[in-house]
């Protein structure tokens, strides 16, 4: 009994010192390795792939953000915000309470035959519409369904295209030049056959500023 | 180019990367458990230790030195936990409550990587790095070592030795994981996943709102949670964060980290048992169950039935616009076929057929490919009852490899196959039949029902993803969970030890006409009945409460 007492202790002695000594290895050296040459060859995206207005970081190329109206009453939570005629908008986002919340990534988790998911998807549906003056059945499936990240950065070229119009509208541009704009910023799929086209709304919106002037 | 095309074109891409590292990277985990030499790191690392590499050891002993360091990880990873207030680069978080904290230890150190917490707002830097990331090594680590040990059981006889677990733990993680990982970790910086120990800052976006810049070594974990199908996001989207997956190439390449090791280990396998041609037969019948499945699921996917779906024009809920129904649906077929549980789209959003195959994936055992190590135990234990069912339709006594197949290790391989499933399906019951686990639930009816059944087949066979609308917070599901990551991955494993020296200690049986040719395409054949037969036939009634009422409906 003592013996196999002393068996067990030993064993667990080794373990932990096993255990120590791979923390070590894999949970100092390697993150430590792969930090350095991160940061010194890849600065940029290391931290982040931040994208700069003259010279202050707005975010990241990679996160989504919102473009809403400045809430009427910012303690106020039942106001829902309001999107900003002035700039493309991005995906529904289940991040947080306003969407793009980077605090609260993740999915709405609704499932396929879950009423409450049809009825977000059709008042989507109207909303989107109405907001760009075009048929219902205009609106692309992105434009209705939230990402699985809440931080999705791209929007279908569609839906990007379905909102060229109300966007000049708002900011009193030629439609033809932001029609331009967003054809400059539409990405094909990635070596022509992965994933799916996309336009990212921020650097989108950037270009957007800067034609207006 | 039509989406169907493009889809096919990843999709073959995806193959063609996985046949060209197939065989040098089998051959490699092949000689690195054959070597008789220690690298000098290895060397050091051993005499921390205290344990002589060189010692054989039988199946108790090494079955001992599994559980001892896995109970000292999963100690460890509690109390890092527990003290994270304390801990340098906390980012400010409060040390992760009991329930919560032993249910995350259970789950990284099993290679479940099931989460109840969200990243971002519970684990600072040190608890990331120092400890979840550790697990992603160790545990797939010690997977692969169990697997090398039964695989020794098959090419040893007339001895019960299985070769030395600290040996195996540390030659997988130093001369497989970690510079696999390295590469891999630098391939993801670059594409854009960050890697840095910054704290939390705001910026003011464009439209003039405020959004939080997140930070954390990502890259250098990302790498290690494919590669080891562990699974266990960084932040709470997992793969769907742009900064864990950042484009359409990334997400191409982590489904490629997934599979690469758990195909290769058939070809270390082939070769440890001196014939290649045995490691076909395993891999074809994984690769087999694998692209059936990838089919299906993008076919539902694509088809989009479903209430909501239909709304939409499309099942672009949850998923992101760079993956698209194609990428979201090769990976979440990959994510559940191999123990991993990462995900790039929200599986709770899945059309319901697409839904039912993640959860089947998970209920076959993980072996198409399977996790690092336990999808090849688990297809060879699926190999000997396949081996036994073909000896009763001829009336001989199986042998598989030049061993017979008699009473013993058909009960062994008979407990491994039944206690993941027992698992499974007696915490779904009981959660179904006590009054309160059930409000976890964020959807009605079917759908509900699913999630809940749903979590614990991920938690038993220890693959970790998750119909993410469940609430799993909770005292019940921390516990039972745990629990459940637990019995799923340790009492297979014993089974699986016992059946190696079992194996190992006997004399070879000599092939004659009348042995089962195990390497050619009808074994193969066979093999994928037994496989889909078996647990079919289990989950089959919990199947049709759940995602096939949901699919009818």
């Amino acid at each position: 009994m003592n013996n196999s007492f002393r068996n067990s202790a030993r064993l667990a002695w080794a373990a932990l010192r096993a255990l120590l000594v791979l923390t070590v290895v894999t949970g100092v050296i390697y993150p430590l390795a792969v930090w350095g040459v991160a940061q010194a060859a890849f600065n940029d995206k290391a931290n982040g792939s931040q994208v700069k207005v003259d010279g202050k970081a707005v975010g990241s190329s990679l996160l989504g953000q919102n473009f809403n109206l400045p809430k009427k009453n910012p303690n106020d939570p039942k106001e829902t915000a309001q999107p900003d005629p002035k700039w493309f908008q991005p995906r529904p986002s289940a991040a947080g309470t306003d969407g793009y919340d980077t605090t609260a990534s993740g999915a709405s988790n609704l499932g396929p035959t879950n009423p409450q998911l049809v009825q977000t998807v059709n008042d989507r549906r109207k909303q989107v519409a109405e907001f760009n003056g075009v048929s219902p059945s205009a609106v692309p499936v992105d434009a209705v369904t939230a990402s699985g990240s809440g931080l999705d950065p791209d929007i279908s070229p569609e839906y990007a295209k379905i909102q060229a119009n109300r966007v000049a509208k708002a900011r009193h541009l030629d439609p033809a030049k932001v029609a331009q704009l967003v054809a400059d910023h539409t990405d094909g799929r990635q070596l022509g056959f992965l994933g799916q086209p996309t336009v990212n709304v921020l650097q989108l919106n950037i270009a957007l500023q800067q034609l207006a002037g | 180019m039509s989406p169907i095309f493009a889809d096919v074109l990843q999709v073959s891409a995806l193959i063609v990367a996985l046949a060209l590292v197939y065989v040098p990277l089998g051959d490699y985990m092949a000689g690195v458990y054959s070597s008789k030499k220690h690298l000098r790191v290895e060397r050091w690392i051993y005499r921390s230790i205290g344990a002589n590499p060189d010692t054989e050891m039988r199946w108790p002993a090494y079955l001992r030195g599994v559980l001892a360091f896995s109970v000292i990880s999963v100690l460890f990873l509690y109390l890092l936990q527990r003290i994270q207030n304390h801990l340098p680069g906390s980012l400010g978080f409060a040390a992760v409550t009991p329930q919560q904290a032993f249910n995350t230890a259970a789950s990284f150190v099993t290679n479940t990587n099931w989460q109840s917490y969200s990243g971002e707002t519970t684990m600072g830097h040190v608890v990331q790095t120092g400890g979840l990331a550790v697990q992603n090594f160790v545990s797939a680590a010690v997977g692969i070592a169990v697997a090398i040990a039964l695989v020794r059981g098959f090419a040893r006889s007339r001895t019960g030795d299985l070769g030395n677990f600290w040996s195996d733990l540390v030659r997988t993680t130093v001369r497989i994981l970690l510079p696999l990982s390295f590469i891999a970790a630098i391939v993801l910086v670059a594409c854009g996943a960050i890697e840095n120990f910054g704290n939390w800052h705001d910026l003011t976006t464009l439209g003039g709102g405020s959004q939080g810049m997140p930070v954390g070594s990502v890259a250098s974990q990302e790498a290690i949670k494919e590669l080891g199908t562990n699974g266990g996001g960084f932040f709470n989207a997992n793969s769907a964060h742009p900064f864990e997956n950042p484009n359409a190439f990334t997400n191409l390449f982590e489904i490629f980290l997934i599979l690469a090791i758990p195909f290769a280990l058939t070809r270390t396998f082939g070769k440890m048992v001196g014939s290649v041609k045995q490691g076909y037969a395993i891999l074809a019948a994984m690769f087999v169950i694998w692209i059936g499945f990838v089919v299906l699921m993008t076919w539902s996917e694509m088809a989009h039935p479903g209430a909501a779906l239909q709304a939409a024009g499309g099942a672009m809920e949850g998923k992101e616009q760079r993956f698209g129904v194609g990428g979201s649906s090769l990976f979440a077929v990959s994510t559940t076929l191999t123990s991993t549980g990462a995900v790039d789209a929200a599986h709770s959003s899945l059309t319901g057929l697409g839904g039912g195959i993640a959860m089947l994936s998970m209920m076959l055992g993980e072996l198409a490919p399977g996790g690092t190590g336990s999808g090849l135990y688990g297809m060879l234990i699926m190999a000997i009852i396949a081996v036994f069912i073909a000896g009763l339709m001829v009336g001989r006594t199986p042998e598989y490899l030049g061993k017979k197949i008699g009473g013993r290790e058909i009960k062994f391989a008979a407990c491994y196959i039944l206690i993941t499933p027992a698992v499974a399906l007696i915490f779904t019951a009981a959660s179904m039949a006590l009054p309160t686990p059930i409000h976890s639930a964020a959807n009605p009816g079917a759908h509900g029902f699913s999630e809940v059944l749903y979590a614990f087949t991920s938690a038993a066979n220890n693959n970790g993803s998750a119909f993410a609308g469940l609430n799993a917070n909770t005292d019940w599901y921390n516990t039972m969970i745990g629990l459940a990551v637990i019995l799923g991955r340790f009492l297979p494993m014993v089974f699986v030890l016992a059946l190696a020296g079992s194996l190992a200690e006997q004399r070879p049986v000599p092939e004659t006409a009348g042995t089962l040719r195990t390497e050619k395409p009808l074994f193969a054949g066979l093999l994928v009945g037994t496989v889909l037969i078996v647990t079919g036939l289990t989950y089959f009634p919990a199947l049709a409460l759940g995602p096939i009422a949901e699919g009818l409906s």
